[in-house]
């Protein structure tokens, strides 16, 4: 994913607000810390290849 | 003669039900030790004493009556403390949940492991809400490494790996949602068994992320493994992911070995990215076997991915309302963690899930030409209590999130796994290695691992505390 646009500190601001979650200046640099590990974990996540019809599965039953 | 506190639950339950130990006298053993040693090691978080007493008389006067108190005759065990024990406030490691009334029944494993006769002497020590890989908690101090009390446990079930390493009890429950059982198994040195996905109840147990939490015991013995097991298999509706199967028990059949089951090492993802010793446990194993064979696992590093974003956001949409009021409460590694991951996009997680259900079939074709598949339990041995980050393959990264990197891709779908110790000459402290199997097939791994226990490949002793 290119980072060019990625704003982490906005992110958490905006997501804050939106969620309503108070978030100390104390918390945020771990916040961050963890938004970006997740945003380079997602990008094997998003580009792997699922159909339309994939299903997700959460629980197995064979 | 073999001290009672170094005796497996299956020699325990023997003598018990032969009559050359009372259970009063097994649980008096296991207790006073635990009393003796829990202010160093940080295993338990609750003793339950007169509880133990009462399972342990009522047992004997049982077994004085010409009955049959079950397999587990007299054999102590202890619980993560995420599982309801009647009387007691399920903490889950958190500071938060003390504030919970105490529990008015217990976990549906615990009441499977007394009505075959165990006696629960205790609740355990884990890192916060399950969301860790040390074994360290922000409240209760951490659970350390019998072996070496300055290294880690291993989490989240970090207690549970202390009691059972200690010979505070011969068998501990504990959960795996990415790994939780078997990172502890590993840097401890114990047979930890992780079913698979919807074989245990998890009714009335803490959860932490509903569509990846598994229940399983942790011994010193396959043999130990499989009766706790065998004892807790069956349905039940409270847990909606429970399987109707019939139980399909296997401590009866260890002794069928393993020589027919094929084995292969896992190779690509799980073959780089870890320590020297992590590649040298695996490689024991596959000689002690006879295996050269290598398996490609595919995509195993996209499925850790998505494992890692289903328990960041499923884990934050647990705790969301708790966030929002009592932030300042949480251990700050799992609140961070939490917040983030109730701001990732849900987009991503059902990506996830779709992801999850292709990797799995992907991995269910591997299981034609193949029954157990080895990959190490984790990339390292123990580390440092309060050691931060750790180096492999030359790069830097953090010990809490990366301890369980072999391990996370195998839970994510659900298959089942033993982890079986491996000690080296000269080393102090241990390394386990995944013993990987298909859906429901619990018994191959088991009966392998007790293969390998048999010829000493591998083993799980007391650890030996100075001092005690």
């Amino acid at each position: 994913m290119s980072d060019d646009t990625f704003d982490v500190e906005a992110m958490i601001d905006a997501m804050a607000a939106f969620l309503d979650l108070p978030v100390e200046e104390s918390y945020r640099p771990g916040i961050a810390g963890h938004l970006t590990v997740a945003r380079a974990i997602a990008a094997d996540v998003l580009s792997f290849d699922t159909s339309d019809e994939a299903e997700p599965a959460p629980v197995f039953r064979t | 003669m073999i001290a009672i506190t170094d005796m497996t639950g299956a020699q325990i339950a023997a003598a018990v039900k032969g009559g050359r130990l009372t259970a009063r006298a097994v649980a008096e053993a296991f207790l006073a030790r635990t009393e003796a040693l829990n202010p160093h090691l940080g295993a338990f978080t609750a003793i339950t004493t007169d509880r133990a007493l009462g399972k342990a008389d009522a047992v004997d006067a049982q077994i004085a009556a010409g009955g049959d108190p079950g397999p587990l005759a007299g054999v102590p065990f202890a619980v993560k403390n995420l599982f309801d024990v009647k009387g007691i406030s399920t903490l889950a490691g958190s500071k938060i949940n003390r504030d919970l009334p105490p529990a008015d029944e217990d976990a549906a494993l615990v009441e499977r492991m007394e009505a075959a006769g165990a006696v629960l002497t205790g609740a355990l020590n884990m890192g916060e809400y399950a969301y860790d890989f040390t074994g360290q908690n922000a409240h209760d101090g951490p659970s350390r490494n019998p072996h070496d009390p300055d290294y880690m446990s291993g989490g989240s079930s970090g207690g549970s790996g202390t009691a059972t390493a200690a010979g505070m009890v011969p068998i501990t429950l504990g959960s795996d949602t990415n790994g939780s059982i078997r990172v502890p198994s590993s840097l401890c040195g114990l047979f930890g068994l992780k079913p698979t996905y919807g074989r245990l109840s998890r009714a009335r147990t803490f959860p932490f992320v509903a569509s990846l939490d598994h229940l399983g015991p942790i011994a010193r013995s396959v043999s130990d493994l499989a009766l706790a097991y065998d004892a807790m298999q069956g349905p039940d509706t409270e847990d909606p992911a429970c399987t109707d199967r019939t139980p399909e028990p296997v401590a009866a059949n260890l002794e069928a070995g393993a020589d027919s089951v094929r084995v292969a090492r896992a190779g690509g993802y799980f073959a780089q990215g870890a320590l020297p010793e992590a590649f040298e446990a695996v490689a024991r194993i596959a000689q002690a076997v006879g295996s050269d064979e290598t398996v490609d696992i595919p995509d195993a590093k996209a499925a850790r991915g998505a494992a890692y974003l289903i328990t960041m956001s499923e884990g934050a949409s647990l705790h969301l309302d708790r966030l929002k009021t009592r932030h300042a409460d949480y251990d700050p590694d799992v609140r961070d963690r939490l917040i983030a991951g109730a701001m990732i996009p849900g987009a991503w997680v059902t990506k996830a899930q779709k992801l999850r259900r292709i990797y799995r079939e992907k991995m269910l074709k591997l299981f034609e030409t193949v029954d157990v598949i080895l990959a190490p339990a984790t990339p390292c041995r123990a580390p440092r209590i309060g050691q931060q980050t750790m180096v492999l393959d030359g790069v830097e990264m953090p010990v809490r999130p990366n301890l369980g990197l072999f391990t996370q891709p195998i839970s994510f779908i659900g298959l089942p796994v033993v982890t079986v110790p491996v000690w080296t000459d000269g080393e102090a402290l241990p390394i386990g290695v995944q013993l990987i199997a298909a859906p429901w097939r619990e018994d191959l791994a088991l009966r392998l691992a007790h293969q390998l226990e048999k010829a000493g490949v591998v083993a799980a002793p007391v650890a030996n505390i100075t001092g005690h």
